[in-house]
């Protein structure tokens, strides 16, 4: 099976929040790389996990599946799931998706850990 | 000031683009195919799995096709043309009249316990090695399923992958008595046809889980879309809707 072609790092921003940083690519095959990013970024005090989208270069529709089964996870935790950095073309795809009705999605990281 | 070719805005797309649907998440039906019937699905919203009322389950069903010499990319080619073909008698498949390709939407009469249903599906997705539907408002399920292939210990692998919620109470409690047994079976026909037109007789390997086991009550609304009943009533108003063209026609 090919390899996953994205890289995710986390960032502890503060006690209740951490960041991922996605760069590359989210398809099926970033599905290990996905859950271990959360299995960091999540804390015992985390209430936030915010995904940083602006390295995305590709996704396709099993991505945003990935996307669908960490936000199940998260709320499992009580915790809320943000985004930022979408371009606007994985904006209309957070749309038509209808995944921006339950993740909500920022222009900028400031604007995300105002939130 | 200039703009070379790199400039335009084609070329800062990401190369996933073209493989999305373009427009919103309404179902629009451009031009319905002989013999299809539009009832429950221009107009409504596509949903992902989050709109659902039902738990959500992640289904995956993958055949593998041993000794075959095709490619990922030709066994969904193929799975593209003859979609409708591969699955079970007594269910159809209206194939949009441009294929399967992002955005459009195709109509489909199925028979979910023997119950006729009216609904569609809308290309979410379309690449060379995968395709994505999306179910409207009103179908058994919210969400999408994946239909792809790939290549694994130098074998290629077919693989049907839903993720779904049940739309509403009813679809919900339909799933749990029988429903979804119904479902893996429906699935497993679909994925024994593909491998047998590849001239492979193989076994389908099923995994489904359970993410989520909570219902959203928040979504037990969708009930007033519920595709099942409105096609029921449909067909019972039949007969009302024969005598009112025969009063039309009588001078």
């Amino acid at each position: 099976m090919p390899q996953a072609n994205v890289v995710m790092n986390v960032r502890q921003v503060n006690a209740t929040t951490s960041i991922i940083d996605i760069q590359g690519e989210v398809s099926a095959f970033a599905e290990k790389v996905l859950m271990d990013a959360y299995t960091e970024a999540n804390t015992p005090t985390t209430r936030t996990i915010i995904l940083n989208f602006s390295g995305l270069e590709y996704m396709n529709s099993s991505g945003i599946g990935l996307i669908v089964t960490l936000l199940i996870r998260v709320n499992r935790q009580k915790q809320r799931l943000l985004a930022f950095g979408l371009n606007e073309h994985y904006r209309h795809i957070f749309e038509i998706t209808r995944l921006d009705d339950a993740i909500r999605i920022y222009q900028s990281e400031d604007e995300a850990l105002a939130a | 000031m200039s703009t070379s070719p790199t400039d335009s805005p084609e070329n800062n797309l990401p190369r996933d683009a073209a493989y999305w649907a373009q427009q919103t998440a309404i179902f629009k039906v451009s031009r319905l195919p002989t013999g299809a019937l539009d009832l429950n699905v221009a107009g409504r919203q596509g949903l992902s799995p989050l709109q659902g009322f039902g738990q959500m389950w992640q289904k995956v069903f993958r055949v593998r096709l041993k000794g075959v010499e095709v490619s990922p990319t030709e066994v969904v080619k193929t799975w593209k043309e003859n979609f409708p073909k591969f699955w079970p008698k007594g269910n159809r498949f209206y194939t949009p009249l441009t294929g399967i390709t992002p955005g459009e939407v195709a109509i489909l009469q199925i028979a979910p316990g023997g119950m006729p249903l009216s609904t569609g599906v809308m290309v979410l997705y379309a690449d060379d090695e995968s395709f994505t539907l999306m179910t409207p408002q009103g179908h058994v399920f919210a969400g999408w399923i994946t239909f792809s292939a790939y290549e694994e210990d130098g074998c290629v692998v077919a693989q049907a992958s839903m993720l779904i919620r049940a739309n509403d109470p009813l679809y919900e409690l339909a799933m749990r008595f029988g429903g979804h047994k119904a479902e893996n079976t429906f699935w497993e026909h679909t994925l024994t046809s593909l491998a047998l037109y590849h001239h492979v007789e193989a076994e389908v390997e099923t995994n489904v889980t359970c993410l989520d086991n909570r219902v959203q009550w928040s979504q037990a609304k969708n009930i007033w879309q519920n595709a099942g009943l409105r096609t029921m009533l449909y067909t019972l108003t039949a007969p009302l809707r024969w005598l009112r063209k025969k009063k039309r026609k009588t001078p």
